[in-house]
Parts: structure tokens; C-alpha cells; sequence
């Protein structure tokens, strides 16, 4: 028995379209329309073939990008939904095709990604058979979806498709997958239009704001010494960048930001006192443990961010808004819940609260930057090493972007790096894995952020083992023409792994020394110009080359092969142990 | 410390749904002890009654959890003071043997038990009631031959609930419910927020 309910009814006044006889197909392309869908990534296959077959004449409306591989389909439609802030959009075949969409399903879960994957799947009655590329796709992504849901029938497409819409997009979003059987794509059925969804009963978007909770938290901001702001995705995803930067500039506090909430600022606002977590700077990491009330929005405590769980902030009182409430509480206990959309709690907390100035506690931070400047940041920007670092490959993109770009990256030492100096002047600008860390995430995750928005220079910064997970989407960007700027910094080594080892286990550097190819006859077999570099001399004029070429370009950069990521909490440690080297 | 508690969830009626909320428990290694599902007191809405041993903190975090769920409207955690639950049994014992050596009327008195079938080859007793009460049972005919036993899971209703109907008008609103998500610190509002 299926609960979908058909969306209701809007006012009266709306005059009812003529009934049309449609396919599921058809009903499936409509559905996009109506949702404002412009770009589809995907992979085609025998089970998805009616749909494919009905876009053939909709190819004016909507745009297929054929990527060369369901991963790199979803990855690419979640750069699309972090740069553009709209919901990404995903086709893939049965079997192997939906299976291989799990590791962006993972991950877009665990960011809060909206995103709407469509699978075929087999004809309903060869279900269970163990038929040609049939599996289990529903209990296959059950964990890794915010909904999922298997048609059998055309005539469900128009209620589920403008559900799964509202589910990906609305509250805390997240991906959604839909199973489409082969006859229900091909079935013809009475269509009466489409109407969007706007209430799933069973289904909370965001709890009410408590207001007397807000009180208490400007009461508690009010009569703080030493308040520290620690900001996530949260403030990006609710769009509420501005009601964030009203709230710390009248506050006056010193803010701190995870990696899926840079660029929420920019990068060079008075309050932003740097990065939290693991290789985050010294001073938020340390004053964590020395503010008095730590006021958390939009992020939800992750343990790359609070070290030891036991040691985080224990003396401070806490606040968390957030509008997932299962968050309150699940890593840190907090002292005043703020449940809500941040676009709506923000500015009745900003209503509530004194305007003051910190200047003794926000030079704390100063003086720790100064300190972090000395020992870490300055050796990495301006080495006297023979061999180049991460750190001023990123100085240098700074100065020629001027902080205008998208930032993609993959994952593991270079991102880090890459989060720490990137500048940024935009919000929605620095595209990450964040929570499940996945390699191979840059490349095709770039082409989804320029595709959703073509008027930014868009930069993918990957390592020399990243980018051989997911290369093949190179001939994505050959085929589409997306102009996309790859910039690849190699040691040679799986650096973030031969770091701990090298820390941890002795240096016994256990299957990381990775062989490359050559980055630059790769590129040029797909049409796409690069160039590799080792010398800091040319290092300005062909990162200028990179950027001022039309269209697509590899930028091989070769760094210091065993440089290492400071600050770093060690595994195990609290944040106020954090090592400068 | 660890102890029994009886998860209730109001759903949709939605395939799948079972594995959804299964694998909440699986995922954080909890087993399940005893799941019911069945209908609830309003059509189309279905009610998991579960029981898991775990520690309070870790079974709240679970309900929101659970809660969270498209389909799912809501997830009570409950200690067994706070519920009147039951279970049913099944016990198929041989009937001559029964017949000779048990005095049947006293173990019908005595446990509650009810014969459901009596035929000549084995008589099957039922007996509703809590686990200590139905493991009693056992114990009593297991020396007779005990043939076969099944016991249900858990079925329980919360002593302070009053009903899901007015909870489901309220999620039909379109705006956001009232409901208020319980805090720790709610109500000590004087001990923690003086600096």
C-alpha cells in the first residue's frame, strides 16, 4: 500500500490544463520543468532507456551533460547544487549504473546536499528475479538518502517527482533518489498537470522557533566576556549569509568557521578569526577551550572539529542553532537550543542582543595568529625551500583571482591547505567533501560548479592521487566544454596518509608512494592545453597562463614531496593541543 | 546504565520503512530484542512498538533519529514503568502425557493459560502477560515434554499518552507543530543561564 498522496490542489482560480496522454518518461521531463531544472548529469542504460529516449526531444529545454560515469554524474550535480544553490539533478541506469551513484549519494547525504537521482530499474514484474542489472536500489541506499522511493506505476510520477523536489530541497536538504521500473516509464497514462508540493504530513521541514529559547541565548550572548561564534554549512544552505554578518557585526564576536561554512564570510571580514578543526588555525582551536559561550550555527560538531569530544569546551556555555534537531545535543550538550532555519533565527537573536566590541578577546586571536603566522603559515607562503609548497600555489591564485573564484577540491592535504589560504570575497564559493572525505570528489564536483554557475572562474584543486580517481570525467569536460581550470598540486605521495605515518607510525610509509602519469599528455589527449611546473620562478606567469586561457586547462604544479599540514590536532587530543609543528 | 526501553513510532504505511528504522539500530550495533508492527488506533497510520536494552542517552539521540525519517510522525522512548505492555505465548505440549500428570485446571488458574486446541496427539495453551510470567509457564511444562513454544513481541501503551488523533491533526497543519522538543535544561532556566 503506497501513501503518496497527490500534491493538493492550489486556489480555485487556477484554471485546470487539458488532460494529455503522456509517458512516465514524459511526466518525469515535465516534472524537471516545472521545478526549474536546466542541467541533467548522466549516464544512460538499458533500464533507463524510455526516459533517455523522451529527452531526445527535450533537448532544447534541458541540457544533458553526459559524464563518463554515474560517480562523476552525482559528484558533478553536487558541485552544480553548491555553487548555484539549487537542487542537482541526476540520471543514471539500473544496477551497476545505481550502484555506482552511492558514493556521492553518501556524500551528499552527510553534507546536506539537494539532490534528485533518477534510476530505471527493471520491468516491475522481473522485480526479484535476479533479472539482467537488477538490484536492490531502495534498501541498497536506504541509509544514504534523506528519502527514496520505487514507482511501478506512471501514474505516481507527477506526486512523487514534485515530493521528492520538496524533500531534497526543503529543511536540512539532502539527496533523494527515485526507482523508476521500465514499464512505468513506458506506460502512457492521463496527465493532469503538475503541482508542487508543499507539505509531506508525516514531514517537518524545520521545528518552530522557540522564542523564549532565543531570549535566554541573547541573554546569555549579553552577559558573555569572552563569546566565540563557530559557523557550518548551515549559514550557506539556509542563504542566510546576510542576517550571519548583521548577527557578528552587532554582536562583535569573533567567528570561526568550519570548511563546509567557508566563504559564508569573506575572507577578509574583521571578525573572521580563521578556520576550526583538526589543521585549523591555532587561536580558534585553543580559545575554544577558553571562551565563555560558544554559540554554534549551521554546523553540527563533527570530530574533526572537536578533537577530543570530552575535553571541547567544557567550561563554556553552549548555544546551537540549528534546524535539524537532532543535532541539538548529539556530540556537545547544549545549554540553549535554537531550533530553526538560521534566515529566521538569526535576525530575532540579532533583535535581542546588545551591540559591543570584544577588542581584548578578539587580540587574543590576533596575537595567536601571530604566533601561528611565525611557525607554520609563513614557511608555507613564503618558503625558503628549494621545492614548492601547497601554501604559495594558493597565495598566488589569491593574487591573480583576487579571491573571485570557485574553489573546488578533492581530498587530503592539498584541501586542507587549500581551505586554510584560499581567499574569498563570495559566498558559495569553496565546493569540499567535507564529512565523508571522498577522493576523487574534485574533478567532476568542478565541472558541476562551473556548470551551475558559467559567469565564475571555476578552479579545481586536486592532488596527483585524487585526481587518478576520477580522470575520466576529463573527456566530460572535452565533450561539454566546460571551462574548467585544473590545477594539480603533486607530491607524489598520498600526502595526508604518509603524514600520519610519518607522525604516527614511525615513517613506516606504507603504500603511498604513488606513480603518476603524465598529467599534461593526458590532458592533451582530450583536447585540453596544461602545463607542468617545478620551478617558482614560473610559477605566477603559468598560474596567469591557467586562468587567461578559453576554456579548460591542466596546471600541473610539483611541490615539496614530504612537506606536512600544520596546525594539526593529533587524533585523540583536544583542541587546545594543538601542534604548531 | 543500560535497561530496557520500549521505543514506540508513528508512521506512514511505506514499504521499506521497516528498513529504514532497522538499520537506525543496526548501524549504531544495537539489537532489537522484540519489534511489532501493526496498525494504531488511526487507519493508515502504523505503530512499531520495540524494545532495546541501551543507555538513555544513546536511546534519545536514537528517537530523534528515528524521527527524522520522511515517514515517520513520531518517536516516543519509554521506561517499563512508564508503559502497560504484554506478550503472547504459544506452548504445543503432548496431551496424554498433560492429561495424565499435570494438573490442568490449576495451571490454567494459576498461569492464566487458556487451551486453544486439544486434540488427541497434543494440546496447544496460550498465556498473555509479562516475560517473567510466560517463562514461568515454561519451566512447568518443560518437564512434560514441552513440544514447541513461540512468544509474540512486545505490544505496549503508554500510560500518558492520550492517543495520536490530536498529534495528527497537527501534523496536518501546514506549519510547523508545536510540539516542543524536550531539553535538559528546559524548566532550570535559573541554575543555568546566571553567568
Amino acid at each position: 500500500m503506497s501513501t503518496i498522496e497527490k500534491a493538493p490542489a492550489k486556489g480555485k482560480t487556477e484554471q485546470k490544463p487539458a488532460v494529455k496522454n503522456i509517458s512516465g518518461s514524459v511526466a518525469v521531463l515535465e516534472a524537471f520543468l516545472a521545478e526549474g531544472v536546466s542541467t541533467i548529469f548522466g549516464y544512460p542504460g538499458g533500464a533507463i532507456m524510455p526516459i533517455y529516449d523522451a529527452l531526445y526531444d527535450y533537448q532544447e529545454k534541458l541540457r544533458h551533460i553526459l559524464v563518463r560515469h554515474e560517480q562523476g554524474g552525482i559528484h558533478a550535480a553536487q558541485g552544480y547544487a553548491r555553487s548555484s544553490g539549487d537542487v542537482g539533478v541526476v540520471f543514471a541506469t539500473s544496477g551497476p549504473g545505481a550502484t555506482n551513484l552511492v558514493t556521492g549519494l553518501a556524500d551528499a547525504m552527510i553534507d546536506s546536499t539537494p539532490l534528485v537521482c533518477v534510476t530505471g530499474q527493471v520491468f516491475a514484474h522481473l522485480l526479484g528475479t535476479d533479472a539482467f542489472q537488477e538490484t536492490d536500489v531502495i534498501n541498497i541506499t536506504t541509509p544514504v538518502t534523506k528519502w527514496n522511493y520505487q514507482v511501478t506505476d506512471a501514474t505516481e510520477i507527477p506526486a512523487v517527482m514534485a515530493k521528492a523536489f520538496y524533500i531534497a530541497r526543503s529543511g536540512r536538504p539532502g539527496p533523494v533518489l527515485i526507482d523508476i521500473t521500465k514499464n512505468a516509464q513506458l506506460q502512457k497514462f492521463d496527465y493532469e498537470g503538475y503541482t508542487k508540493c508543499d507539505h509531506v504530513r508525516s514531514y517537518r521541514p524545520a521545528p518552530i522557533v522557540r522564542k523564549e529559547y532565543i531570549t535566554e541565548a541573547a541573554k546569555l550572548i549579553n552577559e558573555a566576556q569572552k563569546p566565540f561564534v563557530i559557523f557550518g554549512q548551515g549559514v550557506i544552505l539556509g542563504k542566510a549569509e546576510k542576517e550571519f554578518i548583521k548577527f557578528i557585526e552587532k554582536a562583535g564576536i569573533p567567528t570561526a568557521w568550519t570548511i563546509m561554512g567557508l566563504s559564508a564570510i569573506p575572507s577578509d571580514h574583521p571578525l573572521n578569526v580563521g578556520m576550526l578543526g583538526m589543521h585549523g588555525n591555532y587561536g580558534p582551536n585553543v580559545l575554544t577551550n577558553e571562551c565563555d559561550v560558544l554559540i554554534a550555527i549551521g554546523m553540527r560538531f563533527d570530530d574533526r572539529v572537536t578533537g577530543r569530544l570530552d575535553k571541547y569546551a567544557k567550561q563554556a556555555k553552549v548555544i546551537h542553532l540549528d534546524i535539524d534537531p537532532a543535532e541539538v545535543d548529539k556530540n556537545v550538550k547544549t545549554t540553549v537550543p535554537v531550533w530553526g532555519d538560521c534566515k529566521e533565527t538569526l535576525p530575532l537573536l540579532t533583535a535581542q542582543i546588545e551591540q559591543k566590541v570584544y577588542p581584548q578577546w578578539l587580540q587574543k586571536f590576533k596575537d595567536m595568529m601571530k604566533e601561528e603566522e611565525d611557525a607554520c603559515i609563513t614557511p608555507e607562503l613564503n618558503p625558503t625551500t628549494e621545492q614548492m609548497t601547497m601554501g604559495e600555489v594558493m597565495k598566488t591564485l589569491n593574487e591573480l583571482t583576487g579571491g573571485n573564484a570557485i574553489i573546488v577540491t578533492d581530498v587530503g592535504q592539498h584541501q586542507m591547505v587549500a581551505c586554510r589560504y584560499a581567499k574569498f570575497n563570495q559566498s558559495k564559493s569553496n565546493i569540499t567533501s567535507g564529512g565523508l572525505g571522498t577522493m576523487g570528489f574534485g574533478l567532476p564536483a568542478a565541472i558541476g560548479a562551473k556548470v551551475g554557475a558559467p559567469e565564475r572562474t571555476t578552479v579545481a584543486i586536486i592532488g596527483d592521487g585524487g585526481f587518478q580517481m576520477t580522470l575520466q570525467e576529463l573527456g566530460t569536460i572535452m565533450q561539454a566544454e566546460v571551462d574548467v581550470k585544473i590545477l594539480i598540486l603533486n607530491n607524489q605521495f598520498l600526502g595526508m596518509v604518509r603524514q600520519w605515518q610519518q607522525l604516527f607510525h614511525d615513517k613506516r610509509y606504507s603504500f603511498v608512494d604513488i606513480q603518476s602519469p603524465d598529467f599534461v599528455q593526458l590532458a592533451k589527449a582530450y583536447n585540453i592545453p596544461g602545463k607542468s611546473i617545478n620551478q617558482r620562478a614560473d610559477l605566477k606567469s603559468a598560474v596567469s597562463e591557467m586562468l587567461n586561457t578559453k576554456g579548460a586547462y591542466l596546471l600541473e604544479v610539483m611541490v615539496g614531496k614530504e612537506n606536512n599540514v600544520f596546525p594539526m590536532v593529533p587524533q585523540g587530543c583536544s583542541v587546545a593541543e594543538i601542534r604548531l609543528k | 546504565m543500560k535497561q530496557e526501553f520500549t521505543v514506540t513510532v508513528y508512521t506512514e504505511n511505506q514499504i521499506g520503512l521497516l528498513n529504514r528504522i532497522a538499520i537506525m539500530f543496526s548501524r549504531r550495533k544495537i539489537n532489537i530484542e522484540s519489534l511489532n508492527t501493526s496498525p494504531s488506533e488511526i487507519e493508515g497510520i502504523h505503530r512499531f512498538t520495540i524494545v532495546i536494552n541501551e543507555l538513555e542517552e544513546v536511546v534519545k539521540k536514537l528517537a530523534r533519529q528515528i524521527e527524522k525519517q520522511v515517514e515517520v510522525l513520531k518517536a516516543y522512548y519509554n521506561t517499563n514503568d512508564e508503559i502497560v505492555w504484554q506478550e503472547l505465548a504459544l506452548y504445543k505440549v503432548p496431551t496424554d502425557e498433560i492429561a495424565e500428570k499435570v494438573k490442568v485446571e490449576r495451571l490454567l488458574r494459576e498461569y492464566g493459560a487458556r487451551a486453544v486446541v486439544i486434540r488427541k496427539d497434543y494440546t496447544v495453551f496460550e498465556t498473555t502477560g509479562q516475560r517473567e510470567e510466560i517463562n514461568k509457564l515454561i519451566s512447568v511444562l518443560e518437564p512434560y515434554g514441552l513440544i514447541e513454544f513461540v512468544r509474540s513481541a512486545r505490544v505496549a501503551i503508554i500510560k500518558a499518552s492520550s492517543g495520536f488523533h490530536s498529534k495528527l491533526k497537527e501534523f496536518e497543519k501546514r506549519e510547523p507543530g508545536e510540539e516542543v522538543i524536550e531539553n535538559e535544561y528546559l524548566g532550570q532556566g535559573d541554575q543555568v543561564f546566571t553567568m
